[in-house]
Parts: C-alpha cells; structure tokens; sequence
C-alpha cells in the first residue's frame, strides 16, 4: 500500500519533470529537471527492489554525466528563442515519432499478452534477495565477455574522442608542468654566506 | 521506565506497532544530525584554535564558557550569521540561489544513514553501502555548480567551474581508491568492510593498502574543496568563489556542509583503512576487556586523527595552481591507484597477507 503510494508519487514527479526538461524556456533548467527525471527513476528502481541499478543510475549519470552536461550547457550561450522559431514546422516528424513509440508500447503491453489483463507479475524474492550480489555474479560469470567487451569499446570511444578534440595551437605559451616539478632549490636559490652587521 | 497510567496508555495506543518504528527513527535521525552539527562547530572552533597555535597566536579567546576561553564562539558565530540579512543579487535566478545552499547540505547529511556508529547500529545496512557513499558524495558538486550559475556573478562562476572539474577529477581516484577497499573486503556492504578488518591495529586496511588511503585521503581534502585544493573559493584570486554573493545563514549553510563533509570524509577513512568501529588492541587482550571491544567510542577516537589532518594541512601548505591541481589528479593519483589494484589483484590470487585462506 504504502510503496504503491510511494510508486505513483514519483512516477507523477517523474511524468512532471520530463515534461519540463523539454518545455523549460532555460536550458540550465531543463539539465537540472532531467537530474531530477533520473532521481526519481532511481527511486522508483529502489522500489523494485533494484537497489544496485538505482544507486548506480545516480552515481554515473547524476553524479558524473549531468554535471559535465550542466557544465557545458552554463558555458554556452545558447539563445532558445531562435532555436524555438520554426519547430513547430516539425511537427508531422514528432507525431510519427510519438505514434511509433506509443504503438511499440501498446504491442507489448497489449498484443503480446491478449487481452491486455495478463500482465505477468514478478515472482515475490527470497527472504534475502541482494540484487547487487545477484548482479555481480551474473556479471562475472554468464556474462563476463559481453561486459569485458562492451567496457573495452567504451574506453576506445573515449580514447577516440579525447584524440579527435586534441591539438596544439602553434604560438601558445603554456607552461611545461613538469619541468616545473621537476625545479629543485639549487637550481633557483643561491645561498650566500655573509658576514652579520653589527646589532643596533 | 515511567509509570503515570492514563499518559503511557495515551501513548502505548497513539505508538501503534504501524507508526512506532518510523517514529523512532525519525528520533534517532534527528539525533544524529543534531550530533553532527554540534560536532561541526566545535570543528570550527578547532580549526581556529588550533591554526593558531601553529601559528603562534592565541586563536579565538573572547567568548568564554565554562570558564574555557573562546568555548562559546561556535554559538556566538551562530547568532551573528541568524541575525544578518540574506542578499539575493538582483539579476541572480532566485529560485536556484536559494536552493543550491540546501542541495550541498543534504548528501553531506544523507550520507550518515549508512555509518554505522555501534556494532549492529546504522539505519540502512543496504548492500551497495559503498556506492551510496559515491553516489551521495558526487551529488554534493550540485549544490556549488548551482550556487556559482545561479549568483550571476564572473568570480562566482569561477570558482563553481574550478569546483566542478576538481570534482570530477578527483572522484576517480577516490572510486579506486575504494575498488581497493571492497577487493580487501568482498563486499560493497560498510558492516562487512568494517568486520573483514577485525584482528588488531595491524589487520586493518592501512597496512595493505597504504597507497589507496594516501589517495583516498587527498581526494577526499580534494572533494570537500579545503586547503592546499580550495581553488573553488581561492581568496587570493576569486574573493571566496562560488559562495560569494552569499551573506547570513545561507552562507552558514554551505559553511556547515562544508565540515560536515570533512568530519565524514575522516570517518569514511577511518572505516575504510583504520577498522571503523574496531579496537585496536582485539586479538591482544583477552576479548573479554572493554578495551578489546568494538564500539563508537573507538570510532570517534580514531576519527579525530584525520579531522586534526585536515586541521594541519591547512595550516601547512599553500594553494595549488589549478593545473597542478588537475595534473596531480589524473597523472599521480589514478596511476597510483591503478598499479595498486593490480598489485592487490595478485596478492588476492595468491592469497598473500589478509587474503590467506580465503577463497
């Protein structure tokens, strides 16, 4: 009862704020409501039990990808009114979109279960269900290569991106930190023995 | 307890079994962060004390209590911050300004859920401790990115793009550093972290994973944006950074989250590599001596040392420049760290040290 409170209340909060990540006149806004789209898709995670994803949802995608996107969109100075103008000559795009989306919802729901009643519910968990320890061994184990796999195109997607955007500017004048570092004090200081004057 | 009849049975009946539970812990929550607070101003007046006598001065001695000289700053500050006028900027977005203080205070104080403070005493021993911890500290950043954007000020701005890029480095290193601590203990879950370290000072983490908490320990001086990392708010170059068209409580409110997550980064530190709540004399004594015992009494004794480090550090050093900042980051600390999972990786394989008979 009261977790079905609970799932309906952030569903509604959750229905809310992705209605306002996309109708937000301040783009700042709108990154801050899909931080908060994914808090409460992390809660509702929570509910099921999903405890691992829920947290994880938070620590990579609150935690990390939102604020190099925030941090991206404070830095630009987008002007939402000119990029406004002429969408609503999109929409016939948006509708097909909308429409292919909702049928492919509708197809699952409805047609694969005929009748539409017989949503199947999940088996009710053993008395100490850990979803993080059930992830872990379901990820070392029966699926180590595909997650081995898939980690290894991230990180040269990454390496990819970090090298497509590097490029030295001739004529910049830029510090050589490590040499900096490298800077002991004899190299700089010289210390000179010198005979005290008289005290006053 | 107490025996007036008609009160209790009021009570027995308004404390149905349904509500006692919630209405309990809603106690216990209020007591521990009213614990915390209270700790992180005498914090403040240590700091302030202590800096001084580093620096050969008397540090604040004006308010007395209890006859200690300058005992009572913490509430004098207090009452000077109540009574000071919130300014709000006028072409600062009003909305965000006044939420971002509260979004840097609240994982500073959510995180405390899963600490335990007594063998068997935390409020939500969940499975994926660890990551809540990661999780509820990278939120933190939120509070400063907000409050420096939302101000519409150049220096504010500043210091919240520095915070947020130092953030981000730093949390890498930090999330190794804890990759190590949860190969040590097999599990995400803090009791377990805790109960894999028992056996004496020298079955702790530290011994094994000297590295990782030298890493963990300046990403977490690097996190809460204290000296020598404090570029965010950098005095000497951008007057006070992401809080500094703040004034009053609003400005105290950053002020205290920015202890809390000190006195919480040392308390991880102390669960992580000095055996949370355990004695270091188990396995030394006979188990049945208090001393041997473990309990939150151990744990706050253990937790003072890193909250004095801090102490110290910022007494020490100066500033860093920002690139260092960034180099020391990515090009000393992840590497550290990376060589050492792999070396903690073959001491697991070979079950050398604490993973002997192990599986």
């Amino acid at each position: 009862m009261f977790v079905t409170i609970l799932f309906f209340a952030y569903s509604a909060v959750l229905v809310a704020a992705a209605l306002g990540v996309i109708l937000a006149r301040n783009p700042v806004h709108s990154a801050l409501l899909l931080v908060l789209c994914f808090f409460t898709s992390a809660v509702i995670w929570l509910l099921l039990n999903a405890e691992f994803l829920g947290i994880v949802l938070v620590l990579v995608y609150v935690g990390a990808v939102m604020v190099l996107f925030l941090f991206v969109v404070m830095m630009l100075d987008v002007n939402i009114e000119e990029l406004r103008r002429g969408i609503a000559g999109y929409w016939p795009f948006a509708v097909a979109v909308a429409g292919f989306v909702v049928f492919a919802i509708i197809n699952v729901i409805v047609v694969q279960h005929l009748g539409g009643v017989t949503l199947k519910v999940a088996a009710p968990l053993p008395a100490h269900y850990s979803n993080t320890r059930e992830l872990g061994i379901a990820l070392f184990t029966r699926y180590a290569y595909p997650s081995q796999i898939a980690a290894v195109i991230l990180l040269v997607a990454s390496v990819a991106a970090i090298i497509l955007t590097m490029r030295r500017r001739p004529g910049l004048k830029s510090q050589n930190v490590s040499e900096q570092v490298r800077v002991r004090a004899k190299d700089r200081l010289r210390m000179v023995k010198m005979t005290s004057g008289k005290r006053p | 307890m107490w025996e007036w009849g008609p009160i209790r049975s009021w009570v027995d009946g308004l404390i149905t079994p349904y509500w006692a539970a919630p209405l309990l812990t809603a106690v216990q929550i209020l007591m521990v962060m009213i614990g915390v607070i209270l700790v992180m101003a005498f914090y403040t007046l240590a700091e302030r004390k202590i800096i001084g006598w580093m620096q050969l001065r008397r540090g604040p001695n004006r308010v007395n209590m209890f006859w200690v000289p300058g005992l009572a700053q913490p509430f004098a500050d207090v009452v000077k911050l109540l009574f000071k006028e919130i300014l709000i900027p006028a072409e600062a977005n009003k909305v965000l300004f006044g939420v971002a203080p509260f979004l840097t205070l609240i994982p500073a104080l959510a995180i405390w859920a899963v600490i335990p403070f007594a063998p068997e005493r935390t409020f939500a021993n969940i499975d994926a401790g660890l990551l809540f911890i990661l999780s509820m500290t990278s939120i933190g950043v939120y509070g400063v990115i907000l409050a420096g954007w939302a101000a519409n000020s150049k220096y504010a701005f500043l210091g919240a793009m520095r915070s947020a890029a130092q953030i981000v480095a730093y949390e890498i290193a930090m999330g190794f550093a804890m990759v190590g601590v949860l190969m040590a203990a097999g599990s995400l879950n803090i009791g377990a972290i805790i109960e894999a370290q028992h056996g004496g000072a020298f079955s702790w983490n530290w011994f094994w994973l000297l590295p990782m908490l030298g890493v963990y320990f300046i990403a977490g001086v690097a996190e809460t944006n204290r000296a020598p990392f404090d570029v965010a708010e950098g005095e000497s170059e951008i007057v006070a950074g992401f809080h500094v068209d703040y004034s009053g409580m609003a400005f105290a409110l950053f002020f205290i989250a920015e202890y809390v997550n000190m006195i919480l980064i040392s308390a991880l530190t102390v669960i992580f590599f000095f055996g949370g709540l355990l004695s270091p004399f188990d396995g030394y004594l006979p188990a049945s001596s208090w001393l041997a015992a473990p309990g939150f009494f151990w744990f706050g004794l253990k937790t003072l040392v890193p909250m004095f480090g801090f102490l110290w550090l910022r007494a020490t050093f100066p500033r860093y420049r920002y690139d260092q900042i960034m180099r020391l980051g990515w090009k000393a600390l992840i590497p550290v760290t990376l060589v050492w999972l792999a070396v903690e990786g073959l001491m697991v394989y070979w079950h050398v040290g604490p993973w002997k008979g192990r599986i």
